[in-house]
């Protein structure tokens, strides 16, 4: 479980986050929308380590890891994917997993140039398992692809994988659906509920289409305007007048009243 | 006779060559690899020239040295001197942007410099450091020597891209190569960025430094003027980046190339009326300049792009 308490994030002037306090429960998929601006992934970077709050505190299963550095969570089990696709572009596809791998042995500088062998066994479960992922992904086929190359929808696919490849507790996907067609973004929903039902990962999950969010989230956080607007079920949340105000009273999301 | 002439001219070429593919490796490591913008590489090269000289110079005049020691000596020297200032230097400044990372290096580089020229009780300011002795020079003389000389270059060359191909093909080398891609997020897959790149950054500046002291066995006397910004850094940069940036063999292909077409326009400058003299330099560079937008046209990624390491022996039927 992942718990914000009085969160607050400054740019300068402008605050981007005040006094956000929320859960995303293990086990769960939790849902966070809000419109564009209203600090959601500034709240995912707090969580995942890549900016520091200006105020309040961030736990992990009771743990204070306000000011862990980012790549110290991953070993909690605490992984995200980007809003814009950060794909290890100039890497083939099947590296660009390895690459999140348990690759600790050949990752020592002196074990790389002095004892290669070492890590041959790390080597080959780093590709088994960059294989079974891509395969669990249905895009092993562009193993060999340069990242870079993909289409944007693939490039959220080879994030998404990239969280599953060591032990993730929880997953952080900022709008892993945004610019993806309609066909691919079912299949990745398909992937996260199965993901979720078998192996019990922690989804939380910002999108901006009401419908996703209604088939995969148990509980749903509604930011607006840097602040915590309300939380609860997706039912809940539509019929909440301040929601309805703040969501589809600025016009920006045609389409999400169906 | 002509054709020895034109022999031990390819000899010194390919000693020249050599010591530019040690440097240009070294900046595949930190650019190529690890996407680290090091625009003070003559700084680290100087360091290795005066450590090797003044370690080993046989006799010194106003300044420390004339410390006999052996050449393998004073290559650790160096190598360690340049690991520790590189590491200092990474410290305070590895994690900056890349182009404030090129600027830093420079400035660094700069004070490099003013402190050799003006430190005189340690390198002998402008006049330089001499009676530096070359490898096996009891042993080897006249033609003999430089021959053996070429072949100890190149067994560091041989060296130098055997460590870069390991480190290449390694889980350190993809961690770098995605820092270098993505570096949030290779922190978000759990990657202690600063560490790798401070590790980058110290490693190209200790092979700087080799090659550094390999110039100095190789001219056996070095000042200030050998450590131009323009004859090292500029050169390096553009035979990795022609040669094909992260490629380790593109690095040593580019500083061939490119040497060849350096020394070529030496002797087209020589033809240049007397009063066009004082600028040759500049002609030199503004053909190397050519040179370059020439070879990017046909080859966006460089003679030999970069690729990434093979997984066939991963790969199970
Ligand atoms: N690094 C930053 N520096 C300055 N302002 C920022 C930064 N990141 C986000 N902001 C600002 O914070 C506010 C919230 O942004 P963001 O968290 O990206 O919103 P959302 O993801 O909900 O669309 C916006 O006004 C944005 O311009
Ligand atoms: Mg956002």
């Amino acid at each position: 479980m992942i718990q914000l308490e009085n969160v607050s994030k400054r740019f300068g002037g402008l605050t981007a986050v005040h006094n956000c306090s929320f859960s995303i429960p293990t086990g769960q998929i939790t849902g966070v929308i809000g419109p564009n601006g209203a600090g959601k992934t500034t709240v995912f970077n707090m969580i995942a380590g890549l900016l520091q709050p200006s105020s309040g505190q961030i736990f992990l299963d009771g743990e204070d890891i306000t000011s862990l550095p980012a790549h110290k969570r991953q070993s909690k089990g605490l992984y995200r994917t980007f809003q814009l696709a950060h794909e290890f572009s100039r890497m083939t596809v099947v590296e660009n997993l390895m690459v999140a791998a348990d690759s600790s042995i050949g990752e020592n500088v002196f074990n790389a140039i002095f004892r290669p062998s070492i890590f041959q066994k790390q080597e080959h479960a780093a590709y088994d398992k960059a294989m079974e992922t891509l395969r669990f992904l249905e895009i092993e086929k562009l193993q060999d692809e340069l990242a870079g190359n993909l289409s944007g929808g693939q490039k959220k696919l080879l994030e998404l994988g990239r969280t599953l490849m060591q032990t993730p507790k929880v997953i952080l996907l900022d709008e892993i659906g945004a610019g993806v067609n309609r066909s691919l973004l079912s299949k990745i929903a398909v992937k996260i509920q199965q993901l979720n039902d078998d192996f019990g990962y922690t989804f939380c999950l910002i999108e901006h289409d009401l419908d996703y969010v209604s088939r995969l989230c148990d509980e749903v956080v509604v930011l607006a305007q840097a602040t915590v607007l309300t939380t609860g079920t997706i039912e809940k949340i539509k019929r909440d007048e301040r929601v309805v105000e703040a969501y589809f009273g600025g016009g920006k999301y045609e389409g999400a009243h169906a | 006779m002509e054709l020895t002439g034109l022999f031990f001219y390819f000899v010194s070429f390919l000693t020249m060559a050599g010591i530019y593919a040690v440097i240009c490796l070294a900046l595949n490591i930190q650019w190529g690899f690890g996407g680290l913008f090091n625009a003070g590489i003559a700084g680290f090269y100087a360091i290795g020239a005066y450590s090797a000289a003044i370690i080993t110079s046989t006799a010194a005049s106003n300044n420390v040295g004339g410390l006999q020691q052996p050449i393998f000596v004073g290559m650790a020297v160096a190598a360690v001197i340049a690991g520790l200032v590189g590491w200092g230097i990474a410290r305070l400044c590895v994690s900056l942007k890349s182009d404030y990372l090129a600027m830093a290096t420079i400035g660094i580089a700069e004070i490099i410099r003013l402190v050799i020229v003006n430190e005189e009780w340690l390198t002998n300011g402008s006049l330089g450091v001499s009676n530096i002795p070359r490898p096996f020079e009891g042993v080897f003389k006249g033609q003999t020597a430089e021959i053996v000389f070429v072949l100890f270059v190149w067994i560091i060359v041989l060296l130098t891209y055997f460590i870069s191909q390991r480190l290449h093909k390694s889980p350190w080398g993809r961690v770098l190569r995605a820092i270098r891609d993505n570096e949030d997020a290779a922190e978000s897959i759990g990657k202690d960025t600063h560490s790798f790149r401070t590790q980058t950054f110290v490693i190209g500046a200790i092979f700087m430094a080799l090659a550094g002291a390999l110039s100095a066995h190789y001219f056996k006397y070095f000042s200030p003027d050998a450590t131009e910004p323009i004859l090292i850094t500029f050169l390096a940069w553009v035979m990795l980046i022609a040669g094909g940036s992260g490629n380790n063999k593109g690095a040593i292909a580019g500083a061939l190339v490119v040497w060849a077409i350096w020394s070529m326009t030496e002797i087209l400058t020589g033809f240049l009326p007397s009063e066009w003299a004082t600028r040759s330099s500049y002609m030199r560079m503004l053909l190397i300049g050519l040179f370059l937008q020439f070879v990017l046209q046909r080859y966006r990624s460089g003679l030999l792009p970069e690729r990434a390491p093979k997984l066939d022996k991963l790969r199970r039927s």
